[in-house]
């Protein structure tokens, strides 16, 4: 959190510096959202984990281009033409390549130890308390509950007038969207009709592609109740800008007020054989 | 002299039906800066439509259309991409350079097959008129590729019908047929063609960088041709390579093209490793350091990239110890990345610098490409890339290795060899301007992109939620102090062509010592009839 001040510090002072005067510009990320230079809040414990790890690795680049930067600033003082005439003749020295070959490699395995801790904790999926299956289309996303009698339903973006109604930002809100019950383990399978596309909530620490003929698989725990934004990730065509991903995260009781009203509401709808067919599959270790 | 005795063609047979490396060479570097100026505009339409939330911008382009522009925001990425990479970055380092100055690094007085570099050039100019018709053709409803530059199956497939695809596979056939032969032919000039004396060992580096990328480039290029050529087949032939519904894996594209694509990044900045070797040893007075370090390391990068392409996949959802597998194996690359910048440090040190243009071009290169290398340790980490796989994070680091690594190392070649090419010296307030320009510009455009990233702004999309407004804003102000840097560039190289002053043999001192000093500014139309002997 600290190191979100610091970076949100030097870009008001960056901000200011590119448009002295320009207050509105400058005033408007103080509104706005002060830490969109950085991840977004984390919501899961996973992103909680991939934020620290990040962090850490940022102050290593920092530390590393700081470095590189100093050697130079040094370099161009010390030995410009004017500081230093004669050039020296040194073309190797084998200690020193040994050494800048071996502190890197060390830099990597202090790195390669938490990367993998972090990978093999987002990877392996937990025992989940729900199943919900996400089916990406040209351009829009479809929900599926099995675990509820297969209820399904569609996910499509709100126009800017819509969305300004409802109360969402803009781009971002879809007219019906995935509940799921607040600190439950939520196992996602996620596939696609037509192209690749890919489900996304930044704040879930949550990216995996959905692939046409195959079915992904990965989960979430949401800790805090709330409204959470995710878009398309991968490039789908023409309107792959356009198809959001909302989920709300409610308690145990309003979860269940929603999935008695949801089944009900789009008992209608129509289910993807496909993917009810792969549904029956057990959950990949 | 052998050179009188078949003389210099003359009018348009001296070009187009050129076998000399140099005049080819020529041709290539004039193909890339044209070729970079439409890549750039593609960009500068991106970014005009990026500047402000909403579709307003490329709408003036489709008659107001907002569907037709949407789809034409992803016609401009691919052909940036495309442009950028094929028909800039590889003629200018490769084709240009490459051809100019590796056979009179070794000592050779061509190429090894004139003949086949003639045919390497004029391949590209067809190539890209392919790719510039398909933008005007049916693709997915509206005209052009839609796809991004890795067109993607099935996208590219069942997701774009009409003849637009099928274009610029051709154009892609095209471009690579073009890079086979100049492979080839690279190889067989480096390891037959050398004077005597000039063992492996004693080859400038730059030389050595280029013998590594046509190899990259020969082992890569087959099976992106294998890989598009399928593509192709399921388009119009019914076959089901990449459709899960006949058995195929649109998945398998994936790794066919990156395993093609990986490589093929490294083959776009290896070149200008070598380059800004030359040039940091020229300007500081020094032979470089670590001379056989430096080209193993090459080596090492060249073989390790083969073997690294799925960090590009990691959420496709592969099996959770290939991803560590190739979170390990790309951590390595950094290894050998660090030798090659510690030993630019290594080769100052001690050094007596002159800050010529060329050196400021260098020198930015060096610090750019280290920060577009540490964002990469960070994307190697499979498990961190899940939060930036995707967004504007993956394009600031690959534009700070590519715009800044890439493209700083081809404008410090050129005005490290314009006075050998063409024997008239290039302005030195215009460059310098050009250099300070750039070096602004471009870090306003790309720096920002990481914050973007961060804050989860998707890749490849015509507007964004009004959140990402402010970066975006400050990204295309960084293109416009770009676009104003290309114009000096541009004024740059037209005041060269017109200079009445002429540069001399060895227009840089005693530092720099390698074989094309050694000839005029320009060079004889046939060098070393006599071969130079090396000590």
């Amino acid at each position: 959190m600290s190191l979100n001040k610091i970076l949100s510090t030097v870009a008001v002072f960056l901000v200011t510096l590119l448009f002295g005067g320009a207050a509105a510009l400058a005033d408007g990320i103080y509104k706005a959202k002060p830490d969109q230079l950085g991840f977004m809040e984390p919501a899961t414990e996973v992103m909680r984990d991939i934020v620290s790890f990040h962090n850490g690795l940022l102050i290593m680049c920092i530390a590393i281009t700081l470095f590189v930067m100093f050697v130079m600033i040094y370099i161009f003082i010390k030995f410009n033409a004017k500081a230093n005439p004669i050039p020296s003749k040194t073309t190797h020295h084998t200690g020193l390549e040994v050494v800048w070959t071996i502190l890197p490699i060390v830099i990597l395995l202090i790195i390669a130890v938490p990367s993998f801790r972090l990978l093999y904790l987002t990877d392996v999926i937990p025992e989940a308390d729900l199943t919900v299956k996400a089916i990406g289309h040209q351009w829009y996303w479809s929900y599926e509950y099995p675990d509820h009698d297969d209820f399904s339903f569609d996910a499509t973006m709100l126009s800017d007038e819509e969305a300004a109604a409802a109360g969402h930002p803009r781009l971002l809100g879809t007219d019906t969207h995935m509940v799921v019950p607040v600190n439950k383990t939520v196992r996602m399978i996620i596939t696609a009709g037509d192209v690749i596309h890919a489900w996304a909530i930044p704040a879930f620490g949550v990216k995996i592609d959905a692939v046409p003929g195959k079915l992904n698989e990965t989960w979430f725990k949401a800790e805090r109740e709330g409204m959470y934004y995710g878009q398309c990730s991968e490039l789908c065509g023409k309107d792959h800008g356009f198809m959001p991903i909302m989920v709300e995260v409610v308690s145990e009781e309003k979860y269940n007020a929603w999935i008695a009203m949801a089944r009900e509401e789009y008992a209608t709808n129509e289910t993807d054989n496909l993917t009810r067919v792969a549904s029956t599959l057990p959950a990949q270790q | 002299m052998g050179s009188e005795a078949h003389g210099i063609p003359t009018g348009w047979r001296r070009w187009v039906l050129s076998t000399n490396h140099k005049d080819i060479g020529t041709m290539y570097l004039i193909f890339a800066i044209l070729a970079g100026i439409i890549g750039g505009a593609m960009s500068g339409l991106m970014r005009g439509e990026l500047m402000e939330p909403g579709i307003d911008f490329l709408t003036n382009f489709t008659g107001g259309d907002v569907e037709a522009a949407k789809h034409f925001f992803n016609v401009l990425t691919t052909g940036h991409g495309l442009i950028m990479v094929f028909f800039m970055v590889m003629p200018a380092l490769i084709g240009g350079f490459g051809n100019w100055f590796v056979p009179i690094m070794i000592g050779a007085p061509d190429m090894a097959f004139p003949r086949m570099n003639n045919i390497s050039f004029w391949l590209l100019p067809a190539a890209i008129s392919l790719l510039v018709i398909s933008i005007f053709v049916e693709g997915a409803t509206y005209p052009g590729v839609g796809t991004g530059w890795t067109v993607y199956a099935p996208l590219s497939t069942s997701g774009h019908g009409g003849p637009a695809v099928d274009l610029a596979i051709f154009s892609l056939h095209l471009a690579g047929a073009s890079s086979i032969l100049g492979a080839i032919n690279f190889i067989c000039t480096i390891f037959n063609m050398r004077a005597p004396g000039m063992t492996l060992h004693k080859m400038p580096l730059f030389v050595w960088s280029i013998l590594v990328t046509v190899f990259l480039l020969l082992l890569s290029l087959p099976v992106f041709a294998g890989a598009i050529t399928m593509l192709l087949t399921d388009r119009n032939f019914d076959t089901y390579f990449f459709d899960a519904a006949g058995g195929g894996d649109p998945l398998l594209y994936q790794h066919l093209f990156w395993f093609f694509g990986h490589p093929e990044v490294y083959v776009l900045i290896l070149p200008g490793f070598g380059l800004v070797s030359h040039i940091i040893s020229t300007f500081s007075r020094k032979p470089i350091f670590g001379y056989l370090g430096m080209a193993y390391a090459m080596v090492a990068i060249g073989v390790v990239g083969f073997v690294v392409w799925a960090h590009h996949m990691y959420t496709v959802g592969m099996d959770v110890d290939t991803k560590a597998y190739f979170t390990a194996a790309t951590l390595v690359i950094a290894v050998p990345t660090g030798i090659k910048i510690f030993s630019w440090l290594a080769t100052m040190w001690g050094g007596s610098i002159k800050f010529e243009t060329p050196m400021l071009f260098a020198l930015g290169m060096i610090f750019l490409f280290t920060i577009g290398g540490v964002t990469g340790v960070v994307l190697a980490n499979a498990g961190v890339d899940t939060a930036m796989h995707d967004t504007y994070y993956v394009v600031a680091h690959f534009h700070y290795t590519m715009s800044m690594g890439a493209l700083f190392s081809i404008f410090a070649g050129w005005y490290y060899w314009i006075g050998k090419m063409s024997g008239k010296p290039y302005p030195q307030f215009i460059s310098k301007l050009h250099f300070w320009v750039t070096f602004v510009g471009v870090n306003v455009i790309f720096f920002p992109q990481h914050f973007l990233g961060l804050a989860g702004m998707p890749r490849r999309i015509p507007d964004y939620p009004d959140a990402y407004h402010l970066w975006n804003y400050v990204s295309t102000v960084g293109y416009m102090i770009t676009g104003f840097g290309t114009l000096v560039f541009l004024v740059g190289v037209y005041m060269t062509l017109r200079s009445k002053e002429r540069v001399g043999d060895n227009q840089w001192g005693e530092g720099a010592t390698t074989l094309e000093w050694t000839l005029s500014s320009p060079p004889p139309f046939h060098q070393f009839n006599e071969l130079p002997r090396i000590k």
